[in-house]
């Protein structure tokens, strides 16, 4: 499509496919970008993943640092006049360049995104102490909220003993089973 | 009036303010709030940014539990929880998506629990009884700043919660109480949410320009309805005062923590000794101390 | 016994190329019934033309069958060619073997097979063809415009010049319309008043025009030369026949409300002439706020009336007309101002729209030509103009272009730096369509020596914070978002269809889009006419529409009724539905189907057993043809002419044969 770089044919589809949405219909209108919060940190505005997506420049979209900056506010969405979810789109494109092995342009976001995550596996619900030590020691922002840490102590705000549910084992099963399905 | 309440992972730790000011309206608004038994994470916003399938199979899973506890539908505190629970509701008219969930859960969910936000059902509330008559304490030197955020509001289609570009139910909960409604342009502007750990100097930013703009018009106080937005508005408020240079020294109230203010609760009952940014400054107009 | 005659055409190489016509030329002889089956290169030209008429009269023909091109494009040249050979035109019947076969198909054995297929069942049909008479239907020549803006204002007038009287019927107090609002009109910067107040003022006057101001129509009856129509007059409580127009009355009437001339920028009384230049110039009561209406006491108006014309007895009167053709010409209407919560339309002082800023342009206008903040009335330096709020927005239900904006907003932020000489004025668009003439030199000249700053992107939201009015932005060819701190914001809101347009579409029978628009017959070919005969369209009520596109749909719906309307009698064909009386039951589903109203209950006296009842009449100057009414018709009593069911069963057995050779295979 567009021969002066390596364009994947197929994203486009791909990427309409796994999000439901139609990123074709984009007419480049801007109103993601002039409403989006974060955008003033962005390396590439809304519209413009909207544009590569479009244009199948993959490795573009895929390494740029926007997909993990969205903080999936809705507010694009919520005022695009082609009713398109970005922060769908913004989900598969997050999901394609993991999976695809795209180093992030923002490295602490699927650090967190994974402490999460994995945190989640293991006690069924946030566990929050733990949570924030492993993200601190992956991040290596080692003492990041340490200064928090003592009113929190001082006004039962951090629960220091996990989590406890019954039935953990059922809802680890179900996890394993959703991964297994998404591997399909 | 009974209620499967969902309280989220924040309810439980950081926000443990917002679930004793929620029961204790609940109680004075003879709401019966029925804890699920065994819930889990709803998954949040690392859930859905990294597999879909899991962002809607964990809150499919909570819903299930909840058709069994027998009531009007699910109370949800946290507006995070309260959107996914949603969105999970909302995927599920989808077959392809309902029978991948239901492949992962083992059991069939058709995605029609009612789920409501704290806010809605003291709204629904409202309308069927005057609140006024539980008023107690005058609260109308007290000016009151609402702040929606992102996740009550957005996207409209699946939340369907009030005007998504002006919502008007705290507005009218506050003015209800008997306090002063500030109006401002940062209702319902992104705080940062999640970005809170991987990109705390956005959150400074963000939750920055909402303090900013809600003490730029004349707000004593802001309220909020979800854990997230009040722990980037309050425990984050020093550091934004920082990096704004400027001090804000405006305490964030759950909504709930204002009604039982207004109801004549003590703030022991409310957990008003929780933040980070005392009230004290302000309560003092009205004769309580935290 | 039937003796038809078979004339396949070549059409040049257009059909010979991929039907072989001898080949269906000698099958077609071979038909029952046909006495005689040719070919010819064209058919349709001088010889073809006379080889048809020499066959007719040499071997007797009773009917013909061309096998040629669509009959929309020639079955009235053959139609025609039988008329003059004293054959009754209704006997001929086209059998379509070029756009049905050899334009769609490539295998010249299947194509030349389905030819030949296609003139056999034309062969039975023809057989079955009775003689059929025109319809005469006398007219009256009068014409009804709905809407007195400057659509309504140009067709009238053009249809008088032709000697044909005119009735306007306008809703609101004045004729002139959202016209009459503007303050200078693109391309030319000609003043919109100085060239439209002649034009109302000429048609106001004019001998052959009655004009009905402060009316709407009530209901629509007949057909095509022939409608019946009654038009409500509502009560103004001022009688004009006394009304002098000194204007005392709203100098002293007490009730203020907000402006619909000036879109709320200023205050008019409850006793009113909506502008200066209104024709009539002579005030209405609008009793909603009227505090003798709602409060039962004033009556100010009344003292002081020097010529004693309030009347607070009045009531609405219904007048009734006849008239032989209508134009409609209702106009547009501008979105909610609630739909853009995004934008704080309707909340925000100084964020206005396009028409309010017009009004503010305008030297007869709320502020005199000055332009100024609504809020505090300062003079703005900086002024966004944001285009396309709801055109083109799927999110709002307005996926269409509205098509005036673009010029417009150009025209707005240029007369802004005519008049704010160190102003800013930028512009947010997302394409600029400036496709008319003079159109694209007029925006250049905008940014070349005006300085206009265009911006390429919509705006998100706009907020206001101390009087300074925050405009976020982006410019997607920069990359960049862009927040522009404005003293005032002018929306181009989307053009919608006037308020009320679905039911007076249903009134008068004509079709709409889901929009509200006035569907036309057909986009291209037939612009101003309605499906429904007799009705035209001119203006924005048909789609968004500048004001020399209009005028020009304006003039050639005039054109259309004055060629309706130049003879006495209308011929329609006689292709309509018929009831056969013995065999209808009264039940009248056929009524309750028919898009038409052609539909009438008549008594019927049975010629045998003279015994009267009551049956289904097809009114055949109103019936189109569509057939609607013959699946619900349960005793089958209604049957098509020219389509009847005995030509379709004809038709369709000629296949019987072919359709048993696919069965078996």
């Amino acid at each position: 499509m567009v021969h002066n770089k390596i364009s994947s044919p197929s994203f486009l589809e791909e990427v309409e496919a796994e999000s439901g949405e139609k990123v074709r219909i984009c007419y480049q209108c801007g109103k993601c970008s002039a409403g989006c919060p974060v955008g003033y940190a962005m390396d590439l505005l809304p519209n413009q993943v909207m544009r590569l997506v479009q244009l199948g420049l993959k490795d573009e979209v895929l390494s740029c640092a926007t997909i993990w900056l969205c903080a999936s506010c809705e507010t694009c969405a919520t005022r695009c006049p082609r009713e398109i979810e970005i922060v769908k789109v913004m989900d598969v494109l997050r999901r394609r360049s993991s999976a695809e092995g795209y180093p992030s342009a923002v490295r602490e976001v699927p650090i967190f995104v994974n402490s999460f995550i994995g945190n989640l596996k293991r006690f069924g619900r946030l566990y929050e102490a733990a949570f924030v030590g492993t993200y601190n020691i992956l991040s290596g922002h080692l003492t990041k909220d340490f200064d928090k840490v003592p009113a929190m102590l001082s006004k039962h705000k951090l629960s220091l003993l996990p989590p406890r549910i019954k039935g953990i084992s059922r809802i680890r099963e179900i996890i394993k089973r959703v991964e297994e399905i998404e591997k399909k | 009036m009974k209620y499967a309440f969902y309280p989220g992972c924040s309810l439980e730790s950081s926000a443990s303010e917002y679930r004793i000011s929620t029961e204790a309206i609940a109680s004075a608004l003879d709401i019966e709030l029925v804890e699920i038994p065994n819930w889990i994470c709803c998954g949040s916003t690392p859930a859905h940014m990294s597999h879909e399938l899991l962002s809607l199979t964990l809150p499919a899973y909570n819903l299930v539990l909840a058709m069994n506890v027998g009531t009007e539908g699910v109370a949800v505190s946290c507006a995070s929880c309260y959107n996914r629970l949603k969105q999970a509701n909302h995927a599920m008219q989808d077959p392809i998506k309902r029978g991948k969930v239901a492949e992962a859960l083992g059991e069939i969910y058709d995605g029609t629990v009612p789920v409501k936000h704290m806010l809605e059902i003291v709204s629904e509330i409202g309308a069927k009884r005057n609140l006024k008559d539980l008023v107690r304490v005058d609260l109308s030197d007290i000016k009151v700043a609402p702040y929606y955020g992102c996740l009550l509001v957005r996207p409209p289609d699946v939340t369907n919660f009030d005007d998504p570009e002006d919502p008007q139910i705290m507005d009218r909960l506050v003015e209800v109480l008997g306090a002063q409604v500030v109006k401002y342009n940062f209702k319902v502007e992104c705080c940062g949410a999640a970005l809170a750990f991987p990109q705390v100097e956005i959150v400074k930013k963000l939750s920055g320009q909402i303090l900013l703009d809600a003490k730029e018009s004349g707000a004593d106080i802001v309220i909020v309805a979800c854990p997230l937005c009040h722990s980037n508005l309050d425990l984050r408020q020093r550091d934004i005062e920082k990096y704004l240079g400027i001090d804000l020294e405006i305490p964030v109230l759950y909504f709930t923590q204002l009604m039982g203010l207004a109801f004549g609760l003590s703030p022991r009952e409310l957990g008003l000794e929780k933040h980070l940014i005392s009230p004290d400054s302000v309560l003092k107009r009205i004769g309580i101390k935290v | 016994m039937a003796r038809i005659g078979v004339f396949v055409c070549w059409c040049g190489s257009n059909i010979a190329s991929t039907v072989d016509v001898k080949a269906v030329a000698k099958a077609a002889a071979s038909f029952p019934g046909v006495a005689h089956a040719t070919d010819y290169k064209y058919m349709c030209s001088d010889p073809g033309q006379n080889l048809i008429r020499e066959t007719i009269e040499s071997e007797h023909l009773t009917g013909l069958v061309v096998a040629a091109c669509s009959p929309r494009m020639h079955e009235p040249t053959f139609r025609r060619l039988a008329l003059e050979t004293g054959m009754n035109p209704y006997l001929v019947e086209m059998a379509n073997i070029r756009e049905h076969c050899s334009w769609v198909h490539e295998d010249k054995g299947e194509a030349t097979a389905k030819a030949i297929e296609t003139v056999r069942m034309l062969v039975e049909k023809v057989k079955r063809n009775s003689p059929l008479e025109e319809i005469r239907v006398p007219v009256t020549k009068k014409a009804l415009v709905i809407g007195g803006g400057v659509a309504g204002i140009q067709a009238g007038l053009d249809i008088v010049t032709a000697g044909i009287p005119v009735i306007m019927v306008e809703r609101s107090p004045s004729i002139g319309g959202h016209m009459a609002q503007l303050d200078e009109t693109f391309p030319t910067l000609d003043c919109s008043q100085c060239i439209l107040t002649p034009k109302m003022v000429e048609l106001s006057q004019h001998r052959l025009v009655t004009l009905h101001t402060f009316s709407e129509i009530d209901e629509v009856s007949g057909f095509v030369g022939n409608f019946k129509v009654k038009i409500r007059k509502k009560a103004r409580t001022v009688d004009h026949d006394k009304c002098t127009g000194c204007g005392i009355c709203m100098e002293k009437c007490p009730a203020k409300v907000s402006s619909e001339f000036d879109r709320g920028l200023s205050d008019r009384k409850a006793i009113y002439v909506p502008f200066p230049q209104a024709i009539p110039n002579k005030p209405v009561i609008d009793r909603s706020s009227c505090i003798w209406f709602t409060k039962g006491r004033c009556g100010v108006c009344k003292k002081l009336c020097p010529a004693e014309a309030i009347d607070f007895e009045e009531k609405d009167v219904i007048v009734e007309e006849q008239v032989g053709a209508i134009v409609v010409a209702t106009g547009y209407d501008l979105i909610d101002r609630g739909l853009y919560g995004e934008y704080g339309h309707g909340k925000i002082k100084d964020v206005i729209d396009g028409l309010q800023f017009e009004r503010m342009l305008s030297a007869s206008g709320p502020t005199g030509g000055k332009i100024v903040r609504p809020s505090d009335g300062a003079t703005p330096k900086t002024v966004v103009f944001v285009q396309c709020v709801g055109s083109r927005d799927d999110s709002k239900g307005i996926p269409y272009c509205s098509r005036i904006c673009c010029m417009y907003t150009a025209k707005h932020a240029m007369l802004y730096k005519h008049r704010v000489k160190d102003g800013k004025a930028y512009i947010f668009y997302i394409d600029v369509r400036a496709g008319g003439k003079g159109y694209e030199e007029f925006v250049k000249r905008a940014v070349d020596e005006d300085r206009v700053v265009y911006l390429r992107g919509r705006v998100s939201r706009i907020f206001e914070k101390n009087g300074t009015v925050f405009v976020k932005g982006s410019d997607t060819l920069s990359g960049q978002q862009v927040e522009i701190r404005a003293d005032l914001v002018v929306l181009a809101t989307a053009v919608t269809s006037s308020h009320g347009s679905r039911e007076l579409a249903q009134r008068l029978r004509i079709g709409f889009d889901q929009y509200g628009f006035f569907t036309e017959a057909h986009p291209k070919l037939r612009p101003v006419e309605t499906t429904t005969p007799g009705i035209y369209l001119a203006g924005a009520c048909q789609a968004p529409k500048d004001i020399p596109d209009t005028v020009s749909q304006a003039s050639a719906a005039a054109s259309k009724v004055i060629g309706l309307l130049s003879s006495d009698e209308l011929i329609r064909e006689p292709l309509v539905a018929r009831v056969d009386e013995k065999v209808c039951i009264a039940c009248f589903m056929c009524e309750s189907t028919c898009p038409y109203g052609a539909i009438e209950h008549v008594t019927w006296k049975d010629p045998e057993t003279r015994k009267e009842k009551e049956v289904a009449r097809v009114n055949p100057g109103i019936c189109e043809g569509c057939g609607a009414c013959l699946p619900v018709c349960r005793p089958k009593a209604l049957d098509l002419m020219g389509f009847s069911d005995e030509q379709i069963y004809g038709e369709i057995n000629a296949l019987s044969d072919l359709v048993k050779v696919i069965h078996d295979e």
